[in-house]
């Protein structure tokens, strides 16, 4: 069988697979045996879903989540990766981040909401640096990592080639890191997400889809909870695989630095 | 570039006997490149906290949280929190891992396995862990029950997807290798796809422990346990007790920090290393 027959398969499979899943869920729902405000049937939750997104509550539970998530996700970016790099290269800055770093990351994010919500009380502030707390640490340490583990060789082929200083930099460590950069990153995105929404839950605000869920647990409405599971599911995937595929294919893939998966 | 020389490395445990010989084999200036950034970092906190410029309340000079951690800690309340959240991510992650190392392992060995399976792990996957919390508490109630079977469910996803990936990996030449030996299905999975993909199955129990222990303590905060660090930092808010909080981050940081050094580099070090897969 060729290439394109086999995705062809699978993707039939998948979509047969989904079909069942669904089924036996709607079978469950149907039983009886569960209390409907529970598990509410497909068709209302996605009758839910369509009456959320067309009165743009659910758009604005969105906007507000993904500012937040980017915000965050932003400042990560600026301080994380500029200081991976100096701790990759300069042997003073890593002996005075390192031992800091290892503290703090293990703690999980979510631990300090309670602690930003008094500093910094309900509200974007707060789960903004929740997001910049979850995400600066794959961020740094991927990013001085890469940087540690650029093949000696290249260097040594670059300097007797001529290479000095700045050219070094970007044209052979920047490249040669960016594997671990771009995973770094991908790390990021995915621990900002999970903070994001987890901060929101914790520290109620109004709006953003963490909240939505939450809320929802108090009047009992599993299908707002399901429906914005929905949203929430759809928004990581497109993420992963629109913005950083993009990203992974202009760069490290591009630059031959790993393989394509074979499938 | 640098000279890849670890400092610790240099000291290793000579055939000491006097005191004097202990004492100077300890390396100071490691010890002392160590502690500064802490030194530093501690007085700039505790400057700020005498400094007023936030209300004592809210930003306690670290000897109150220093004094609050030993009070708890004597008074047995600290331990036991700690114990329960504790037994809590081992069941949690007990049931993730044996769940999430089976299927990962089967849809990595069988197509049509992963054809079923890889669509529910892809749509389940990118969903926060948390986002789950409320579902869960409304389906199986507030308390341990849900509490732990969320756990283990969000723990499974990193640990299924990494032991697909790693069966897969294993390379072709390996397989084919071993086959040509006359190697039996059952020599060919315990000898060669076991041991390749093990690094790939560590990196995936590593990541569902950590994140197993993360919603843990977030979990705890919303599902009104008894007791839990989480839930007693989560109780202190309401009454401004800083100070207890931030003596239940250090030992949440603490257990973190355990699980990942005394836990994974260990069994790292005896499997993965030792067979040459990855250097340390």
């Amino acid at each position: 069988m060729n290439a394109s027959g086999q995705r062809a398969r699978s993707a039939r499979r998948a979509v047969f697979t989904l079909a069942v899943a669904a089924a036996l869920y709607e079978l469950m729902a149907r039983s009886g045996l569960f209390p409907a405000a529970l598990v509410p049937t497909v068709p209302t939750v996605a009758s839910t879903l369509t009456a959320m997104l067309l009165d743009g509550t659910m758009l604005r539970h969105a906007a507000y989540t993904i500012y937040r998530l980017l915000s965050g996700l932003g400042l990560a970016i600026a301080v994380g990766l500029p200081l991976g790099i100096l701790m990759g290269r300069f042997r003073a800055v890593e002996h005075f981040f390192l031992p800091l770093v290892s503290v703090l990351m293990p703690i999980p994010s979510l631990a300090w909401v309670p602690v930003f919500i008094l500093w910094f009380g309900i509200g974007n502030t707060t789960t903004i640096l929740i997001v910049f707390y979850a995400a600066t640490f794959p961020m740094l340490l991927n990013a001085w990592t890469g940087v540690r583990s650029v093949n000696p060789l290249w260097l040594r082929a670059a300097g007797a080639m001529g290479a000095r200083g700045q050219v070094l930099f970007w044209k052979v460590i920047i490249p040669g890191a960016s594997p671990f950069i771009i995973t770094g990153l991908r790390q990021a995105v995915l621990r900002a997400w999970i903070a994001v929404v987890g901060a929101e839950i914790i520290a109620a605000s109004a709006w953003g889809l963490g909240w939505v869920i939450y809320d929802a647990k108090e009047f009992l409405n599993a299908d707002v909870m399901l429906a914005s599971l929905a949203v929430i599911g759809g928004i990581g995937f497109l993420f992963e695989r629109l913005v950083l595929g993009s990203v992974e294919r202009a760069t490290i893939l591009r630059w031959g630095m790993v393989q394509t998966a074979k499938s | 570039m640098r000279d890849d020389v670890p400092p610790a490395a240099a000291h290793a445990p000579a055939s000491s006997g006097a005191p004097a010989e202990l004492w100077a084999s300890v390396p100071w200036r490691a010890v002392a490149r160590t502690v500064f950034p802490f030194v530093v970092v501690g007085g700039l906190w505790e400057v700020v906290a005498r400094s007023g410029i936030f209300p004592p309340r809210l930003f306690p000079p670290l000897e109150e949280v220093a004094e609050t951690f030993v009070r708890l800690t004597a008074a047995g309340i600290l331990p036991h929190h700690a114990f329960e959240t504790v037994v809590r991510l081992m069941a949690g992650f007990g049931m993730g891992a044996v769940v999430g190392v089976a299927l990962g392992i089967i849809m990595g060995r069988s197509r049509r396995a992963e054809d079923i399976f890889l669509p529910l792990v892809s749509i389940g996957a990118p969903i926060p862990g948390l986002a789950y919390a409320p579902l869960f508490l409304l389906w199986f109630g507030l308390g341990n029950v849900g509490a732990v079977i969320l756990v283990g469910f969000v723990s499974a996803f990193p640990i299924i997807l990494n032991s697909w990936t790693g069966v897969k990996a294993v390379k072709e030449i390996w397989i084919r290798a071993a086959q040509v030996m006359g190697a039996n299905d059952r020599r060919l999975f315990r000898q060669v796809i076991l041991p390749g993909a093990l690094p790939y199955i560590l990196t995936g129990l590593r990541l569902g422990l950590a994140q197993a222990w993360r919603i843990l303590v977030a979990v705890e905060m919303l599902a009104a346990v008894p007791w839990g660090l989480g839930w007693m930092i989560f109780g202190a808010r309401e009454f401004l007790n800083t100070d207890v909080m931030l003596a239940g981050i250090v030992v949440i940081g603490a257990i973190g920090l355990a699980l990942e050094k005394l836990v994974f580099q260990r069994l790292e070090q005896f499997t993965v290393v030792r067979w040459g897969m990855i250097t340390s």
